[in-house]
């Protein structure tokens, strides 16, 4: 009896949930309304029969229910053809209904119309960047072997069609609103899966193929891309955006961005234009790069060149050290201003790279055993000794003084840094960060990474240094 | 008959002399069955726990220090393998299969019962290689327990030196014990079933088991060579599964080799998996129901038909989880319709469920309840298999949570409230006590509700569009922070369902020491099992004769029979046509 209540409470209770949750579909961005149509013919057929065989089994148990006092059998009844048959054509009628839509609006979808304008989506470990045609409107070919550090997407530089390609190398992408588009979707590395809620479809990007997926934005706003096929460890912060906006607005965007071409005839960075810069930096940072923890300046001597650019670059056009909790990063932020242009970040960044490591000279008392533990998941990017990655966008940590790792852990985690919208690898280590749960955690990490030796670099980071 | 013969060779058994052979080195089904149900429920326990950690980050990130992302990844990864292959796979096959099928079937052991016990020890040791995995360094896998390359041999990924070798190992070892258990199932069911025993007077747990075997005999070699291909990959430099491609920015010497691939073949496996779990539960859900509610199943053939019908469909429909891999999109067309055809046969059956309820004359034993909980489950996660079936309904829904929530209510909640109650319906046959009623009745309502309302709002996080296998959400748009707080919502309940399991763990050893002595037959049930001559049942399972069947399994409440119930070994009388004439028929 108390079953049969039970039941009812809960069935009443779903449909309740239901209606009353806050929880439901985004508002939709693109054409796929029939995606959420189809859905809610699905939820009316399943609604009824979720209801109506509930219902009528709770009304089972309290009818038929034993009761010691009565002498009752069962009813003995193996078998009805007629019901059996009525139930399985009523079952199989309403399987239909739900499937005929669906079919009918896959198709749509395995079809993209002819005009659909297209670009492309490029997944890695763990970061989105995009490659648009260029105004030939063709992509050139590419491929996974010509991939380098000056050629992000492999573009084959002996096509044609791909010298206008215009490269997207941020997280973010902007597409005009009303177009229908085809994005192809190609991987580097692992299976990855480009998914926006608010625009419904989603597709996996794999390796050695090129998948694809369209629709027609309807709506301008910013919305997130979520990578939604595991990745690894990093699989949570490989985040990106879609900026749907009116035509002029995309074109503005559009214009902004470089070719192909145009990244091939960017040279690397001039060591010795770099040393005639330095000294307004040697001010704090030291005439080595040494660092001097008295006017909270960090060492920068032998870090990856490109970590340098990145970094400058942030805090001159205010992603970095605008933060009004960052004291120190707002020091920085106007001396980055004093570098004219990306050519002088260049040059001053080889230059700083070429200054001699020097080891971390402070000793911190924590737990290295625990910071070993604690490590695991950022030698993933950071590499097991420390070293840095290019294509994970992870500096080098290993020879860093240890004060200044702990207050950029402290930064990102308090999000003083990293959280600035148009940070592109920040974010990342912001939600990173916040595994380390409290100061004991952090120390101990640092600790341990002030155990790791100043290696030289492997083959591929040399090469890389003062590559572009 | 061919059958008897087998079933009662005149070969004597070998009885055990020791302690050892007796429950150690037993070739006893029974007690094989024990080991595998033991071992399952302990290797469930720790999968348990896992499931816990991922929930305490979930609901409340930023709080615990022993969980981070890659740790996170790991125990989403063990929990799921652990749950479906070395938990459930094993108990309802290993354990219920073992105990059930020689006793349903009128058999004196398995076939080959050297072959049994070596399955047992077998199975150990894949889970002794998979509880390593969790002791070399960088732990287990962390791949998601789908183990798609590249990213399961992939630096980058937890667990891809030692942690993902080991799972692999261990899952080829798995599949020899399996299949050495399964040829056992299946040829004691098609060649040992006694006098009288046809195969459509069988119950229907044992067309269940019978039936999921077969399955499973078919679709682990898939997993097996998948498992000996990702091996190679990983350890000699193949490239079956691996593309050219980058791997942390540097080029590989990979080539050639297709991701999608191993996702044919992992689903072409992992699919029939599904109803290797869920068709055992079926059958062994129509005896509870049937038993519990004095009357025949209803539409037995029609039930034995749809669980073949299921086995067969289920061939065919594994592309269903693959409609956004990337793979073909035009496959979408055909894998939708199959997947939604083989709702037909499903839902007959959960008709024939209710229907059996009707009209009969429901006692609310705990066994009962269990499986009354586990129609609401069921229906529940079938009806949400629509969504996700229908191609482009799968679109938003798939790798959200909508997908978490649907395959826990139909393949987590359901076939475990089935194995708490087959648990509870045969306790007093396989140990001669009865379990304490109180404490089961509040174990069914704190599981059976405290499941619901995790699964329940979960679903609601993936029509949000909240993905899965995410460490955490900060930062992101749409995720307002009141899902946030479901999460916490729910991670309370999950913890709550993991307390309640205590009561049961009590209630059973409580009870196997201290219990009630239980009468040979305690339902009044009509088959085999419960009529053999020791409770619980000696080696050999049957004194010096074979039990000879007349009737079907589901002579319940026949009109002008004395009682409420006629064994299947009950002779006909003069007069007896009563019943169902199919299967009264005697022979």
């Amino acid at each position: 009896m108390l079953l049969a209540v039970v039941l009812v409470v809960l069935v009443v209770g779903s449909i309740a949930f239901h209606f009353l949750s806050p929880w439901w579909f985004t508002p939709i961005a693109s054409h796929w309304q029939t995606i959420d149509d189809t859905i809610n013919i699905t939820f009316w057929v399943t609604g009824a029969v979720f209801i109506a065989v509930n219902l009528f089994m709770a009304y089972a148990i309290i009818k038929y229910r034993h009761r010691p006092e009565e002498n009752r059998r069962a009813h003995y009844e193996p078998e009805n053809s007629k019901l059996e048959l009525w139930l399985t054509v009523v079952t199989a009628i309403g399987v239909a209904a739900i499937l005929a839509p669906g079919l009918y609006v896959w198709a749509q979808f395995v079809e993209p119309p002819e005009d659909a304008w297209e670009l492309e989506v490029v997944g890695e470990q763990w970061r989105w960047s995009y490659r648009l045609p260029g105004k030939d409107g063709v992509l050139g070919t590419s491929s996974v072997s010509l991939i380098n550090i000056n050629n992000h997407f492999g573009v084959d530089p002996d096509d044609e069609n791909g010298q206008d390609d215009v490269l997207v190398t941020s997280n973010i992408l902007h597409i005009p609103i009303g177009k229908p588009v085809r994005f192809w979707l190609r991987s580097k590395d692992v299976l990855h899966d480009f998914a926006v809620a608010e625009f419904r479809v989603k597709m996996d990007l794999v390796p050695g193929l090129v998948s694809y997926l369209w629709f027609t934005p309807t709506l301008t706003g910013t919305f997130d891309v979520l990578c939604e096929e595991l990745c690894g460890v990093g699989h949570f912060v490989m985040r990106g955006k879609v900026v749907v906006d009116e035509e002029a607005d995309f074109q503005i965007w559009l214009d902004d961005q470089i070719t192909f071409r145009e990244s091939q005839a960017i040279g690397s960075g001039d060591i010795a234009v770099g040393e005639s810069l330095y000294p307004v930096c040697a001010a704090c940072h030291g005439p080595s790069g040494e660092g001097n923890v008295a006017l909270n300046s960090p060492k920068i001597s032998g870090q990856h060149h490109w970590y340098l650019e990145q970094q400058i670059r942030n805090f001159k056009h205010g992603i970095r050290g605008s933060h009004k909790d960052d004291t120190y990063g707002q020091q920085m932020a106007p001396m980055a201003g004093l570098l004219a242009d990306d050519t002088a970040i260049r040059d001053i960044s080889a230059y700083i790279s070429s200054l001699p490591k020097i080891a971390a000279d402070d000793e911190l008392i924590a737990d290295v055993a625990h910071g070993k533990k604690l490590y695991v998941t950022c030698a993933t990017c950071h590499g097991k000794m420390g070293e840095g990655k290019y294509a994970m966008n992870a500096p080098q940590l290993s020879g860093q003084e240890s004060w200044y790792m702990i207050r950029q852990l402290q930064n990102f985690k308090a999000g003083v840094r990293g959280r600035h919208a148009l940070d592109l690898f920040g974010p990342q280590m912001f939600s990173m960060a916040r595994y380390l749960r409290d100061d004991d955690d952090i120390k101990d990490v640092v600790a341990y990474i002030n155990t790791l030796p100043l290696e030289k670099s492997s083959a591929i980071h040399n090469s890389v240094a003062g590559g572009r | 008959m061919a059958q008897v013969a087998l079933a009662d060779s005149g070969q004597p058994l070998s009885h055990p002399r020791s302690f050892f052979t007796k429950y150690i080195w037993s070739q006893d089904h029974k007690v094989i069955a024990i080991q595998y149900g033991l071992t399952a429920i302990s290797v469930g326990i720790v999968a348990l726990v896992l499931s816990g950690m991922m929930r305490l980050q979930l609901g409340f990130p930023d709080t615990f220090s022993f969980i981070d992302p890659s740790e996170y990844l790991q125990f989403v990864t063990m929990h799921g393998m652990i749950m479906v292959i070395y938990l459930l796979t094993a108990l309802f096959l290993g354990g219920f299969g073992n105990y059930l099928i020689p006793l349903m079937v009128g058999a004196r052991d398995m076939v080959f019962p050297y072959l049994n016990m070596l399955s047992y020890w077998i199975y150990l040791l894949s889970v002794i290689i998979l509880m390593t995995s969790f002791f070399v360094a960088d732990g287990s896998t962390g791949a998601g327990w789908t183990l798609y390359p590249p990213q399961a041999i992939s630096y980058g990924t937890p667990g891809s030196d030692f942690g993902i070798v080991l799972m692999l190992i261990s899952l080829a070892v798995f599949i020899v014990a399996f299949t050495m258990g399964g040829l056992n199932y299946v040829t004691t069911v098609l060649q040992a079933r006694t006098h009288g025993m046809t195969m459509m007077r069988l119950p229907l747990t044992v067309w269940g088991i019978l039936t999921a075997t077969v399955l499973g005999l078919l679709a682990f070699p898939a997993l097996l060579v998948s498992a000996i291909m990702m091996t190679f990959d990983r350890l000699l430099g193949t490239s079956f599964f691996m593309p050219a491609m980058m791997s942390m920015g540097e080029q590989t010497d990979h080539d050639g080799g297709s991701p999608v691939l191993f996702q044919h073949l992992f689903w072409f496996f992992g699919h029939p998996e599904v109803y290797i779990v869920a068709l055992p539960a079926f059958g062994i859900v129509s005896d509870l129901l049937s038993v519990h509610a004095r009357k025949n199943i209803f539409g037995y053939r029609m039930m034995v038909w749809a669980i073949i019908g299921i086995g067969g469909l289920s061939f065919i429909v594994w592309a269903h989880h693959m409609y956004v891999s990337g793979m073909n999109p035009y496959f979408g067309f055909f894998f939708a319709t199959t997947t939604l055809i083989i709702a037909v046969p499903t839902a007959i059956k959960v008709y024939n469920w209710v229907l059996t309820l009707w009209r009969g004359n429901i006692h609310f034993t705990v066994p009962m309840l269990f499986a009354i909980g586990f129609i609401f489950t069921f229906t529940h996660g079938g009806l949400t298999g629509i969504f996700l079936g229908n191609v482009v309904v799968d679109l938003p829904l798939s790798d959200t949570y909508f997908v978490v929530a649907h395959f826990h209510m139909v393949m987590g909640v359901s076939p475990i409230l089935v194995v708490f109650g087959a648990i509870y319906h045969w306790f007093p046959k396989i140990t001669g006590r009865m379990f304490n009623d109180t404490l089961g009745k509040l174990h069914f309502w704190g599981t059976f509700l405290g499941t619901y309302s995790i699964y329940l709002p979960m679903h609601y996080l993936g029509f949000l569009g909240v993905p899965r296998r995410y460490f955490a959400y900060e930062g992101i748009d749409f995720i307002p922070e009141s899902a946030l707080q479901l999460n916490s919502g729910i991670t309370v309940a999950a913890l709550f369902v993991a307390a309640v399991q205590l009561i049961f763990l009590v209630n059973m050893i409580w009870s196997v020491f201290k219990g009630k002595k239980a009468d040979p037959n305690p339902w009044n049930a009509t088959t085999l099992e419960w009529l053999t001559p020791q409770t619980p049942p000696e080696h050999g399972n049957w004194g010096p004769e074979l039990p000879r069947v007349y009737r079907w399994a589901y002579a319940y409440s026949v009109p002008g029979a004395e009682k409420d119930f006629i064994t299947q070994i009950e002779p006909p009388r003069e007069d007896d046509t009563l019943g169902h004439p199919e299967n009264e028929r005697a022979t």
